[in-house]
């Protein structure tokens, strides 16, 4: 039964007012061939229970397995406080709330996580978040053309690491707005872009994005990168892994004057990997692009009896105000992934958070080391990593990871579709839940796989 | 609601034209759009070179209620832009007529269409009924 307490009579008195005959009516902008009648592949209904014991059988076939597999989703350990307040009735909503100054617990947990993640990206606002860093993405790409108005190009330059399949929901989403991605080519040594593609000449982008560390796990030379932008008259995004903020250069300090958008992944800070979502995007900027900025924005204000309290603010080019001509039409935030975050921040503190990056550090470090030390398999790149890192086969990178997976062991991201020009290369991650017990396993797996494929 | 000045233009989108001595021509938003709007928190300027065209969009002027465009009612060049608006957009809820002006423009051909203070308060009158 639908949720809807309009009774027919209602329904109709209203459409009489309309003046239009069906509810279907109302919607005949749409082309009719457009409309579907069938929808082939979808199954009849379940009920609950059938529902939740599909849902449980296939969850089941996750379980035991160690996950190498980074590439933009990372297994962190979840302190069980997280998930315990986060789904408290005070705090247990998706987003922020409709009667959102009703709500002071809500807006008051959202300002504290724009404080958090503006003090990690160095930048001075954040909004409430976006769906996840891809579309996060997107809308910074967006909002880079309508900040940077000097500008007349509608080019957005990507770094030779940014998340191949961010690329894609970028350009899904923008490209219909005349936004173009390129990307920098790759430096097959260092596996960072090639900086000596970068010419003073020519059409400056309106944008230039640096995914730092990369997609490849490397460092890019982040200061180069934001200097060449701005002497270019291009503004940066930076695309960042929230968890090595806590030990690496904030987007706001990259070279003179710092990057001007900052998007990030938030599904690290206690949000589990559950099959790829939800999960949540990060986004900061500088102050004086704020107005540009998509989403919701909660602000600290005194009410009339000069008491502190927290409202939406700079809601003026929202959708429900600026309809067309809004800043996005995604005005809305992952409330519940937003509160988990928050929470997980507000645990480990800064302090706690460096001890999870240098952990993951380590552990894919000790990783690298073990599985190079196989016959035929070699790194990729002899630089500093992150916690993830590439190494190179002498063989076809998929049907190992096939023989690890028999073995429980999630091997890790082929980059055979996204970057061909590495050859048999595997993107590899550990974080601090991997054991060194957890990397022997997967060393003597892959040594197990390498015998048996060669 | 107070006196329409008598030496200025006026276009449907509630916004006034000076012509100056020198051909260029002032524009701002009338007192009826600052009013409507409240009080107004930021203004997007264009920037001083930029070619527009009559009808297109200009500025944006933001209350707390909403951010609104400023078109272009006229075709040209924008010559100068009041820059004290950046700090202080209230000037236009102060003297929209005056020291809340937006633009200069140098008109390039197209006219568009404006209106006489008679007129425009017609206007006013039957938004009022």
């Amino acid at each position: 039964m639908p949720f809807i307490p309009h009774t027919d009579d209602e329904v109709e008195a209203m459409l009489g007012a309309i003046g239009v005959e069906k509810i279907d009516d109302l919607f005949d902008e749409i082309p009719r061939e457009l409309l579907i009648k069938d929808l082939d592949g979808v199954p009849d209904a379940l009920s609950e229970m059938e529902v939740s014991r599909m849902m449980r059988e296939r969850a089941a076939r996750d379980r035991g397995a160690r996950c190498f597999i980074g590439a933009g989703a990372y297994e962190h350990h979840i302190p069980a406080a997280v998930w315990d307040i986060a789904t408290r009735g005070e705090f247990y909503s998706a987003y922020t709330p409709y009667q959102a100054e009703a709500s002071q617990g809500t807006l008051q947990t959202i300002y504290e996580y724009q404080t958090m993640v503006t003090s990690l990206t160095g930048l001075d606002v954040s909004n409430a978040s976006l769906y996840d860093c891809a579309s996060g993405l997107a809308e910074a790409a967006l909002m880079s053309v309508r900040a940077n108005r000097k500008s007349k190009s509608r080019r957005i330059l990507l770094s030779a690491g940014v998340n191949p399949m961010y690329q894609k929901v970028a350009t899904a989403i923008a490209g219909s707005q005349g936004l173009t991605f390129e990307r920098l080519p790759l430096d097959l040594d260092s596996g960072a872009s090639k900086l000596d593609a970068l010419t003073d000449e020519g059409d400056a982008p309106v944008a230039v994005v640096i995914q730092q560390p990369s997609f490849l796990g490397v460092y890019e030379n982040v200061d180069a990168l934001t200097d060449w932008a701005h002497a270019n008259g291009a503004l940066v995004i930076a695309v960042v892994n929230p968890t090595s903020l806590a030990v690496l250069k904030a987007p706001g300090s990259w070279g003179e004057a710092g990057a001007d958008i900052a998007c990030g992944e938030g599904q690290a800070l206690g949000v589990p990997l559950s099959s790829g979502g939800p999960y949540f995007g990060i986004m900061t900027c500088k102050a004086d692009i704020v107005r540009q900025m998509p989403g919701r924005i909660v602000g600290r204000t005194t009410d009339l009896d000069g008491n502190p309290g927290f409202t939406l603010t700079l809601q003026a080019r929202e959708q429900h105000i600026r309809r067309s001509k809004a800043t996005s039409n995604i005005c809305t935030n992952q409330g519940l992934m937003v509160t988990a975050a928050t929470i997980y921040m507000s645990l480990l503190g800064l302090e706690g958070l460096r001890r999870v990056a240098l952990a993951s550090q380590q552990q894919t470090a000790k990783l690298l080391d073990l599985l190079t030390s196989i016959d035929g398999v070699e790194r990729a790149f002899s630089v500093p990593h992150f916690h993830e890192a590439v190494i190179r086969l002498d063989r076809p990178v998929g049907p190992i990871l096939e023989r690890l997976a028999t073995n429980d062991i999630l091997g890790g991201f082929d980059l055979s579709q996204s970057y061909p020009e590495l050859g048999n290369a595997l993107l590899i991650c550990a974080t601090e839940t991997k054991t060194d017990e957890d990397l022997e396993a997967y060393g003597a797996a892959l040594q197990d796989a390498m015998s048996a494929t060669g | 609601m107070s006196e329409l000045p008598g030496d200025l233009e006026y276009t449907a989108e509630h916004e006034w034209l000076r012509k100056e001595e020198d051909g260029t021509v002032t524009i701002g938003i009338t007192d009826h759009a600052q009013s409507a709007l409240g009080d107004l928190v930021y203004v997007e300027l264009p920037e001083v070179g930029q070619e527009v065209e009559a009808g297109g969009e200009m500025a944006v002027v933001e209350s707390v209620k909403a951010a609104s465009d400023v078109y272009a009612p006229i075709s040209g060049e924008v010559v100068a832009v009041n820059e004290v608006l950046a700090d202080d957009p209230e000037k236009i809820n102060a003297d929209a007529y005056g020291d809340g002006w937006i633009v200069r423009m140098r008109p390039t051909g197209d006219d568009g269409e404006t209106m006489s203070p008679d007129d425009y308060q017609t206007l006013l009158d039957e938004l009022e009924e």
